[in-house]
């Protein structure tokens, strides 16, 4: 995995900062843009954030880690999102959610051994009338049963 | 000559393959030698009909569904360009009973129109209601809304008139309008599929939001899981600039109102409207107390109106129509219409727009359908994840939300989650609480430690440890979290726990643990 070296996080973090603190509340659109950039949010570019927002470190790291969305390491090559809301537990998501596990051999959370697919829990996609649903990398899946959830692995695997 | 053709664009549609149709019959066309335009609308709502592809023949469009991409072929070699009989085949689409009985006011476009033409929206009576309230005083623009009866649709039900008048009273140099679109609650996708598939709507309502209460800039505060909605909504707000309908001055008005979309980052509680008004301000997603109000000291301080999507998107065709002709739908306190989301195991899931009054029974039973395993009903859960679970015994409830509240329930945000009898009712009060305890935002005890104590002894029935000590231990458990929370989290977690507990006491009495001697 090719993490990039710090000075570069700096610099490149300064450059997103500088484009966007000029906006009302930037925090989150400047959070959002890390993620994209280094996909996750990388610890020095805390500081760098913290700096230019005239925020204290804590700050910056308190909003980090309040949001479920933002991560501090990156993810597998792929994101798989499973729903595992009310409306999808109705239509077999339990039950999706464990054969996909078995498959991948990683829980909730976790990376696959070789870097493929990160597997994360969502709660509610909006697609609770085609349940179960699923996202892969921004992508939607309805009415999952064991044989598309087996397809989606096989898809995020490649 | 060409033939025109629909093709929803709308997650719901995306998910169930509605890109690879499209596609399909591209290529089909093209091998054929037929010329044909897709437009990619929203969705009718229909969604055990996605994808459903329409075709336009003479003036009226013709439904086939759901289609998937091995179909296409078949449908051209039925002659479907010309409205040939299939298998797939429902008729005009406006005939389709699901959609003919249905009072379309704040979803009247949707599916209809191209979303991003700004031209198919005036052509269906958009910026009618804006024109309007450019032409009147900013009290009589609140006034048509408090007397349209127009309640927040977000869940709590609050005057949305009020909420205006206040904020329109308060002396403030700056003040916001912020459209809560960050639907969270399982079962409910309105506030999607109207970003989706009528987005200049919504900018409509905010527009005579910010005419009513002299606030000149607009937030939509959504979720990063609805990736479509967020495109669809920035493009419209893009086409809208263009066309003088936001900015400096909205329609030549002189008056100014623009607005931006705001991704919020999975946290569940920046659906109450004070959190999302933290998280918009870049700090932690956690809960205020009140007062201040929002309409006081809201967003950075300055006035605010918070409104749910569907709230705001309502306002165009109450100032269109006049106050009188929204409130003549409903009953009781709850005038106008509500945008009921079917949802979870039921064979008709979608969306069904229609006065408030019909009773639970009625959606679920008749135009849900029953169940799609075709399983007996057991239970069903109104207004999501804080809603109450109701059994059968109550479907006689209205929709309206004074009824609900009867009940012991909520309409919330008009989600409905059906479950067939396979459903473990403990199971589901457990994971009530395991949501509060993922999602709480820790300001508060009850929530916080409640929710988690909650998970323990739900887990202690379930074991058979001291079930009838453990039921009344939750039962105590959920009155402090009820009456000792900040917001909604804590305080309606309850609800699904309780309503599990009251109507399917069966489930939350296993039999009882066989203790080893010691």
């Amino acid at each position: 995995m090719n993490l990039p070296v710090s000075g570069e996080v700096a610099s490149r973090t300064l450059s997103i900062v500088t484009a966007m603190k000029g906006a009302e509340g930037p925090l989150l659109p400047i959070l959002h843009e890390i993620q994209a950039e280094f996909g996750y949010v990388p610890q020095d570019s805390v500081p760098v954030i913290a700096r230019e927002l005239n925020l204290s470190r804590a700050e910056v790291h308190g909003v980090v880690t309040f949001y479920h969305d933002f991560r501090d390491h990156p993810t597998g090559r792929h994101v798989l999102k499973l729903c595992r809301a009310e409306a999808c537990q109705s239509m077999g998501a339990d039950a999706v959610a464990a054969r996909v596990k078995a498959l991948l051999g990683i829980d909730f959370h976790q990376t696959t051994l070789d870097g493929a697919v990160t597997l994360e829990p969502v709660y509610c996609l909006g697609l609770c009338s085609c349940a179960p649903s699923a996202m892969l990398d921004g992508e939607v899946h309805g009415r999952l049963d064991a044989t598309a959830a087996a397809e989606l692995v096989r898809e995020a695997r490649r | 000559m060409t033939v025109k053709l629909y093709v929803p664009k709308d997650a719901a549609a995306l998910a169930l393959g509605a890109d690879r149709v499209a596609a399909a019959i591209e290529r089909e066309a093209i091998a054929r030698g037929v010329a044909v335009s897709i437009v990619r609308n929203g969705s009718r709502g229909m969604h055990w009909l996605e994808p459903l592809v329409e075709v336009v023949v003479g003036h009226e469009r013709i439904a086939y569904g759901p289609v998937r991409p091995d179909d296409v072929a078949s449908l051209f070699d039925a002659g479907f360009l010309e409205g040939g009989a299939h298998p797939l085949c429902r008729g005009a689409t406006k005939d389709i009973p699901f959609l003919k009985q249905q009072t379309r006011l704040t979803f009247a476009r949707c599916g209809i129109v191209d979303p991003l033409s700004l031209d198919d929206y005036r052509r269906f009576r958009g910026l009618t209601g804006l024109e309007k309230a450019i032409e009147m005083a900013p009290g009589d623009i609140v006034r048509e809304v408090t007397d349209s009866g127009l309640r927040g649709r977000g869940g709590a039900g609050f005057p949305t008139g009020i909420k205006w008048k206040t904020v329109l009273e308060a002396a403030g140099e700056r003040k916001y309008i912020v459209c809560n679109a960050d639907e969270g609650d399982s079962g409910t996708f309105a506030d999607r599929m109207i970003m989706e598939g009528d987005p200049f709507v919504l900018i409509e309502g905010m527009a005579i939001a910010g005419l009513a209460t002299g606030a000149t800039k607009g937030f939509i505060y959504t979720r990063s899981e609805y990736p479509h909605a967020i495109a669809a909504m920035s493009a419209a707000i893009e086409v809208a600039r263009r066309e003088g309908v936001l900015g400096p001055s909205v329609l030549g008005s002189g008056r100014a109102f623009d607005m931006e979309v705001r991704v919020g980052a999975g946290a569940y509680v920046c659906g109450e409207e004070t959190a999302l008004l933290n998280s918009l301000e870049g700090k932690r997603g956690v809960v205020r107390a009140k007062p201040p109000l929002p309409a006081h000291k809201g967003l950075f301080d300055c006035p605010t109106v918070i409104n749910n999507v569907i709230s705001l998107a309502s306002v165009p065709v109450i100032l269109d129509r006049g106050a009188a002709f929204y409130r003549d739908f409903g009953m009781g306190r709850s005038r106008g219409t509500i945008p009921i989301q079917i949802a979870g195991n039921v064979k008709h899931g979608g969306l069904y727009e229609t006065a408030f009054g019909l009773s639970l029974g009625e959606i679920v039973d008749h135009i849900g359908g029953g169940t799609a395993s075709g399983r007996p009903l057991k239970a069903v859960q109104v207004g999501g994840p804080l809603g109450a679970y109701f059994p059968r015994a109550l479907f006689d409830t209205p929709f309206d939300y004074e009824a609900f509240a009867a009940k012991d329930g909520l309409i919330g945000h008009a989600g409905i989650v059906v479950f067939d009898d396979t459903v473990d009712m403990l199971h589901q009060a457990r994971f009530a609480m395991e949501f509060c305890a993922i999602e709480s935002c820790g300001k508060c005890t009850p929530c916080r430690i409640g929710s988690t104590r909650g998970v323990e002894v739900a887990d202690n029935i379930a074991h058979g440890v001291e079930p009838e000590k453990n039921r009344e231990l939750l039962a105590d458990l959920c009155n402090t979290m009820k009456f000792g929370s900040l917001c909604a989290l804590g305080g309606f977690t309850p609800y699904p726990v309780m309503s599990a507990m009251t109507h399917f006491p069966e489930d939350f009495a296993p039999a009882p643990r066989v203790e080893a001697a010691e």
